[in-house]
């Protein structure tokens, strides 16, 4: 087990979220670096995901250090049966770093228990994705100066959407105001309406996309709401529109609303957003880079101190 | 007949005696505390009626007194288990059964896609509401109360 593994946000105080987001914006400053000349990180892709796996190759590639992995489960041991703890344990034997991602939920967390090489989570399954977390509170923090009093939006698949219950909990030092907007099949569960409720957090539910909730945000965080996730495929005839963004509706929004989307998007926000200087989703998924390079150097003990010095 | 099943449990000169288990869960007990591998006297009775549980289950074990962290393992499905060991014929001990903060490998997560139901690994749980009795899995966070998890 290393202290310095990220399998959850939870598992981080705030100072150490500041701490991360400070070295994010010295590396979109400073984007290469040879502080990892030497080393080896392994991108163990149980599950593909090319944006986050790219993501985290560029950050290590950037940063001077080698890339082993595979971004496909089936072309390895695991396909011929070979436990998730063998193939940690094996691959631990040759980097310094392991990034994976995995369909199973917890297998971050078990990895963590099987070998001292640092983990870090790319994803498990609908669990836990904390790096998009940390990109999310970097593009927040970016875009409006400060992480603190805001008002956040967020739309669209409430109950399935691990980045906005990420985001939820990572907020809770910030004294956040959320909107939830989202039809009753797709409402946030009510365990985490009890967090807010728990650390006194305020919130309001709406299940109409309105101009005075658009109005009063200061982000807007969309997401996919997807077929799959009904019962009813009436129900999902009904609401698949509602929740959608159009470039009209920000008219009288505020100056510095930013629309935020883990992407990827489907229908949920149009293309007419795209030009408006309020949509922020392309430079999101840019800043992903930035703060992975801040997580990789906190796994591996580098202090960026140290570094800016040189 | 109920002379005969007295006299079954006068005789236990030393050993653990475990009573007030509900009668629904007296299996699951006897799988938890692994009595089936034991070859000491075991007198299992249930369906026996209680004040408190109105039926409830017993178990009986002679010679053996089983460490406190094994009895504390019923807790989550029995957790008005009281254990009473027996020295020469004396009860020198009883009390009730106590829930750990973690239990280890004898519940199956309820998530299909908990990796704990797809390594070969034990489970590990976290009490996180002792009043209701409800254990989180520290794998994949997916919540369940006593009543509605299963006994790997």
């Amino acid at each position: 087990m290393n202290s310095n593994s990220l399998v959850s946000i939870s598992d981080i105080s705030k100072e150490e979220i500041l701490r991360l987001l400070e070295n994010a914006r010295y590396f979109e400053e400073n984007p290469n670096h040879k502080i990892l000349d030497g080393k080896v990180v392994a991108t163990l892709f149980f599950e593909p995901s090319t944006r986050t796996r790219l993501s985290f190759e560029t950050a290590v590639n950037r940063l001077g250090g080698r890339v082993i992995g595979f971004s496909d489960a089936s072309t390895t041991s695991s396909s011929k049966g070979e436990t998730l703890k063998d193939t940690i344990k094996m691959v631990s034997n040759y980097v310094d770093l392991i990034v994976m991602r995995h369909y199973l939920e917890g297998a971050a967390r078990y990895a963590t228990e099987v070998t001292d090489t640092p983990i870090i989570n790319a994803g498990d399954g609908a669990h836990q994705h904390p790096t998009q977390t940390m990109l999310d509170l970097y593009s927040i923090y970016k875009t409006q100066g400060t992480l603190d009093n805001l008002t956040i939006t967020m739309v669209g698949d409430l109950k399935y959407g691990r980045t906005v219950h990420s985001l939820l909990m990572a907020m809770q030092y910030f004294n956040p105001t959320f909107n939830f907007v989202a039809c009753d099949e797709l409402k946030m569960p009510a365990e985490y309406k009890e967090f807010c409720d728990k650390k006194g957090i305020k919130y309001t539910e709406h299940k109409d996309f309105s101009q005075e909730v658009i109005n009063s945000s200061d982000i807007i965080y969309m997401t996919r709401v997807q077929r799959e996730r009904f019962t009813d495929i009436m129900e999902y005839e009904k609401v698949k529109n509602l929740y959608n963004l159009h470039n009209a509706m920000l008219d009288n929004s505020k100056d510095n609303l930013r629309i935020l989307h883990p992407l990827p998007r489907v229908t949920e926000i149009d293309q007419d957003v795209d030009d408006n200087p309020k949509a922020y989703y392309f430079q999101q998924a840019q800043n992903g880079l930035y703060a992975r390079q801040a997580i990789i150097c906190r796994a591996l003990n580098i202090d960026i101190k140290e570094v800016q010095k040189s | 007949m109920t002379g005969k099943k007295e006299l079954a449990v006068a005789a236990l000169q030393n050993g653990t005696v475990i009573d007030h288990i509900p009668s629904s869960v007296l299996f699951d007990a006897v799988k938890i505390l692994g009595i089936e591998k034991l070859d000491t006297h075991v007198t299992i009775g249930n369906n026996l009626n209680s004040k408190k549980l109105g039926k409830k289950g017993i178990i009986k074990v002679a010679d053996v007194e089983f460490p406190e962290a094994t009895l504390n393992r019923i807790a989550l499905i029995a957790p008005s288990a009281v254990v009473n060991i027996i020295r020469d014929f004396e009860v020198v001990e009883k009390h009730q059964v106590q829930l750990p903060d973690n239990i280890v490998g004898i519940v199956k997560c309820g998530n299909p896609k908990c990796i704990t139901n797809n390594e070969p690994m034990k489970t590990r749980f976290e009490v996180v509401d002792r009043e209701n009795v409800t254990i989180r899995c520290h794998y994949c966070g997916h919540s369940v109360t006593n009543k509605e998890a299963q006994i790997d």
